[in-house]
C-alpha cells in the first residue's frame, strides 16, 4: 500500500517523465528468453528426453548383459572364481597387461563410446531447429499474436534476429550442454558397472578417455555449427515468414522440385557441372545443414599418419573427425561462407516481409 | 515537437490502398487533435480496419500520413514508443503466462510502468502463472487492456476490442479506460460496431463510408447539426417538405425524423419544434441514416 502511493506520489511529480529506454541489449536478452518461454519443450526437455532415454537404454544394456553373464556362470559356461573374473579375465587385471597400442585402442573406444551416447540430444537439436524455424513467424501471423508483438518497440529486424540466434545459438548451446551431462552420466553408468566388476574405473574408464577434451571440442564446435547452419536457418525463417499456408510443403517442395526439374534436363550440364551438384549444393545445404556435422563432408581430415590396422585406423579417424582442427578447417572452405551468406540474405529477407506482411 | 505545435496527433491527407479487387482507402483526409476519444464507426469493408493499419505503419500505403509528427512507414520504430493498440481481441499468445507477459512488455517498454499493471491486476483472477490460453476471452482482454493501460502511450489504438465479450466486460472496459487511462495529453482512437456503448464517451466521431471520411465532427457539434423530431401524423407531409434525411415509422402512427440542419436553410429549430418532438439523435441512428444504401 505504502509502495503504490508512494509511486502514486511519484507520478504526478514527474507525470511524463519516461524511464530511459531500455538498452538494446536487455531488449534483445527479453527476446531470446521469450523464444525460450515459447520453445521451452523443444529447447530444452527434448534433448533432456532424448539423453535420459538414451542413457536409460544403456543401462538396460549393462543390466542386461550383466543378467546374462550371470546365467551363463550359473549354468556353467563361464568360470567364475573369487574375483568377478569373465572367461579369466579380471578387470582389474586388464589395464596392468596392457601394452601402449591397446591403451590406445581402449582410450579410442572409450571415446567413441562416449561421443555415441552424447548423440542423441544432437539430434534431436536438428528436428527441433528445423521445425523452430518452420514455425517461428507463421504461427504468430496463423493466431495473429503477431499483431500483438508488433504493438510493442520492438523492431522486425530485431525479432527476426532473436529467432535467428535462438536457433543458431541458444538451441545448440542447450542441446550442447545436455550432451556433455549425457556423456558424463555414460562414464559415470561404466565406472559403476567397472566397479562391480572389482575394476578401477579410474585406470579403466577416465584415464584413458578424454570426457573433458571431448566436452571442450564439442563447446568450440558450436560457432561453426551456427555458421553452417545458416543458410538452412535463412530458408526456413524466409518460408516461415512468407508462405500463407503449409510452410513445410513450401520449404520441402521448393528446393526438391527445383532439384527433380533440374536432373530431368540435365540444367547443370550448361555450368559443367553434375545435377549431382545441385542437389548436394544447393538442396542439401538449404534443407539439411541445421543436422550437426555435416560439414564433414566438405572439412580438411588430416590423413597423414592412418595407422595399418582396420581397428585402430576408425579410431584414428574419429578422432581426427572430431578433433578441433578438423572442426575448424570449414571454416577455410568457400561452402562456409558462401553459405552463410546467402542465409543471412535470406534472413534479411525474412525481415522485410515481416514488416510489410499484411495480416488482413 | 511538429505534432504538439500543429494540435494534431494523426494527420492524414488523400490516404490510398487498393486491394485486390477494390479500395479500400480511397482519399481519405482527417485530422486528429490531441486530447480526444475519437471513434471511427463504418459498416463493414469501408476501410475502418485499413485505416488503422496505415496508422500503425503495418500496411503500405499511398498518401500523406503523420502519426505524432512521424511517417508511420519509414519511422515505425520510433513511433511504438509512443503508440499503443490493441488489434482484436485474443491476439496475446497463447502459451505466455501472466508474470511472462509483465516481465516481456516491462522490458522492451520504455513507457511501461509495471507497478501499475499489477495495481490493475490486483483482485482480478489473473494470476501470475496463469497462461492466457486457459483464460476466458475476457479475461484475456482484461490483461491485455492493463498491460496496455501501464504503458503511458500519447496514442492508444482501439480495434474492435471488445468483440465478443460479454456486456459486463464491454462496459468494464471502457470504464475502466476513462477511470484510470484517458487524460488530456492522450488520445485515442476506437472502431467499433456497437455503437451505443461507446458514443457517451466519445468526444469526436468520424463516419468513413467507402474508403472516406464522410462526417468528422465533435460530438456536441453532431447534437446541434442534427435533429430528431417524432412527427405526427397529421403533421407529416409538412415535415417532408423540410426534407428530413431519414425517416422510419413508430408504432401507433408516429413517425421519427431526421433533420441536418446544414442541410436545409429552412428547418430551423423553431420549425422542427412545431412539428413534434424534438431531440437529440442516437449515434446509431445518425449512423444509418449517414450509411444508407451501403450494401444495396
Amino acid at each position: 500500500m505504502n509502495t503504490s502511493a508512494q509511486a502514486m506520489t511519484m507520478d504526478e511529480e514527474r507525470p511524463r517523465a519516461a524511464r530511459p529506454a531500455p538498452h538494446a541489449t536487455h531488449k534483445f536478452k527479453l527476446l531470446l528468453k521469450r523464444e525460450f518461454w515459447e520453445h521451452k519443450g523443444g529447447f530444452l526437455w527434448a534433448p533432456i528426453w532424448a539423453g535420459g532415454i538414451s542413457l536409460v537404454l544403456t543401462l538396460m544394456a549393462l543390466v542386461v548383459g550383466e543378467v546374462a553373464a550371470r546365467r551363463a556362470v550359473a549354468s556353467g559356461k563361464m568360470s567364475f572364481d573369487g574375483d568377478i573374473n569373465i572367461n579369466g579375465l579380471d578387470l582389474s587385471a586388464l589395464t596392468s597387461k596392457m601394452d601402449a597400442a591397446d591403451l590406445q585402442k581402449l582410450a579410442g573406444g572409450i571415446d567413441i563410446s562416449t561421443v555415441m551416447s552424447s548423440a542423441w540430444p544432437l539430434i534431436v537439436l536438428a528436428f527441433v531447429v528445423f521445425f523452430y524455424c518452420l514455425g517461428s513467424l507463421y504461427d504468430e501471423r496463423k493466431d495473429r499474436s503477431v499483431l500483438f508483438w508488433k504493438s510493442l518497440p520492438v523492431s522486425d529486424r530485431d525479432t527476426v534476429l532473436s529467432k535467428a540466434a535462438s536457433a543458431l545459438l541458444v538451441a545448440p548451446l542447450i542441446a550442447v550442454g545436455v550432451a556433455i551431462a549425457c556423456m558424463f552420466g555414460f562414464l559415470l553408468l561404466v565406472s559403476a558397472f567397472v566397479l562391480l566388476h572389482n575394476g578401477n574405473p579410474l585406470t579403466l574408464v577416465w584415464g584413458p578417455g578424454n570426457p573433458l577434451q571431448l566436452a571442450g571440442s564439442m563447446l568450440a564446435t558450436i560457432p561453426v555449427y551456427a555458421l553452417w547452419a545458416l543458410p538452412t536457418v535463412g530458408w526456413l525463417l524466409l518460408c516461415s515468414a512468407w508462405s500463407k499456408s503449409k510452410p513445410f510443403l513450401w520449404a520441402i517442395m521448393l528446393p526438391v522440385f527445383a532439384g527433380i526439374f533440374i536432373s530431368w534436363f540435365d540444367i547443370m550440364n550448361v555450368f559443367n557441372l553434375e545435377s549431382g551438384w545441385f542437389w548436394k549444393n544447393i538442396v542439401a545445404r538449404g534443407l539439411l545443414s541445421a543436422v550437426p556435422g555435416t560439414w564433414f563432408d566438405v572439412a580438411h581430415i588430416d590423413n597423414a599418419h592412418i595407422t595399418s590396422s582396420e581397428a585402430a585406423r576408425q579410431i584414428e579417424s574419429v578422432h581426427q573427425l572430431l578433433s578441433l582442427q578438423t572442426t575448424y578447417s570449414v571454416l577455410l572452405t568457400p561452402q562456409l561462407w558462401i553459405g552463410a551468406a546467402v542465409g543471412a540474405a535470406m534472413i534479411y529477407a525474412a525481415m522485410r516481409l515481416r514488416r510489410w506482411r499484411d495480416e488482413g | 515537437m511538429s505534432a504538439s505545435m500543429s494540435g494534431n496527433v494523426v494527420s492524414a491527407r488523400g490516404l490510398r490502398k487498393g486491394y485486390k479487387n477494390k479500395l479500400a482507402l480511397n482519399g481519405t483526409d482527417f485530422d486528429i487533435p490531441v486530447g480526444r476519444i475519437v471513434g471511427l464507426i463504418g459498416p463493414n469493408g469501408a476501410g475502418k480496419t485499413t485505416a488503422l493499419k496505415a496508422i500503425l505503419g503495418l500496411i503500405p500505403f499511398d498518401g500523406e500520413l503523420k502519426v505524432l509528427g512521424k511517417d508511420p512507414r519509414t519511422q515505425r520504430d520510433e513511433l511504438m514508443n509512443d503508440v499503443c493498440f490493441i488489434a482484436d481481441v485474443a491476439v496475446l499468445p497463447r502459451w505466455m503466462k501472466v508474470k511472462e507477459a509483465i516481465e516481456f512488455v516491462a522490458g522492451v517498454h520504455p513507457r511501461f510502468d509495471e507497478a501499475k499493471c499489477k495495481r490493475f491486476l490486483e483482485g482480478t483472477q489473473l494470476k501470475p502463472d496463469l497462461r492466457v490460453r486457459e483464460m476466458s476471452k475476457g479475461m484475456i482482454v482484461q490483461l491485455h487492456l492493463a498491460l496496455v493501460m501501464a504503458i503511458d502511450a500519447k496514442l492508444l489504438v482501439l480495434d474492435e476490442p471488445t468483440l465478443g465479450l460479454d456486456i459486463l466486460y464491454r462496459k468494464q472496459f471502457y470504464q475502466r479506460l476513462l477511470e484510470d487511462y484517458f487524460d488530456e495529453e492522450k488520445t485515442i482512437l476506437v472502431t467499433t460496431h456497437q455503437v451505443e456503448e461507446i458514443e457517451h464517451i466519445l468526444t469526436d466521431v468520424m463516419f468513413i463510408r467507402d474508403g472516406r471520411i464522410v462526417l468528422n465532427a465533435p460530438m456536441d457539434a453532431v447534437g446541434e447539426r442534427y435533429t430528431e423530431v417524432l412527427v405526427n401524423a397529421d403533421k407529416l407531409d409538412a415535415a417532408r417538405g423540410l426534407k428530413p434525411i431519414d425517416e422510419r415509422a413508430l408504432p401507433f402512427g408516429k413517425t421519427v425524423m431526421l433533420f441536418d440542419s446544414t442541410l436545409f436553410d429552412g428547418a430551423d429549430a423553431g420549425q422542427l419544434a412545431q412539428l413534434g418532438e424534438t431531440r437529440n439523435p442516437g449515434l446509431a441512428d445518425l449512423f444509418v441514416a449517414t450509411m444508407k444504401g451501403t450494401y444495396a
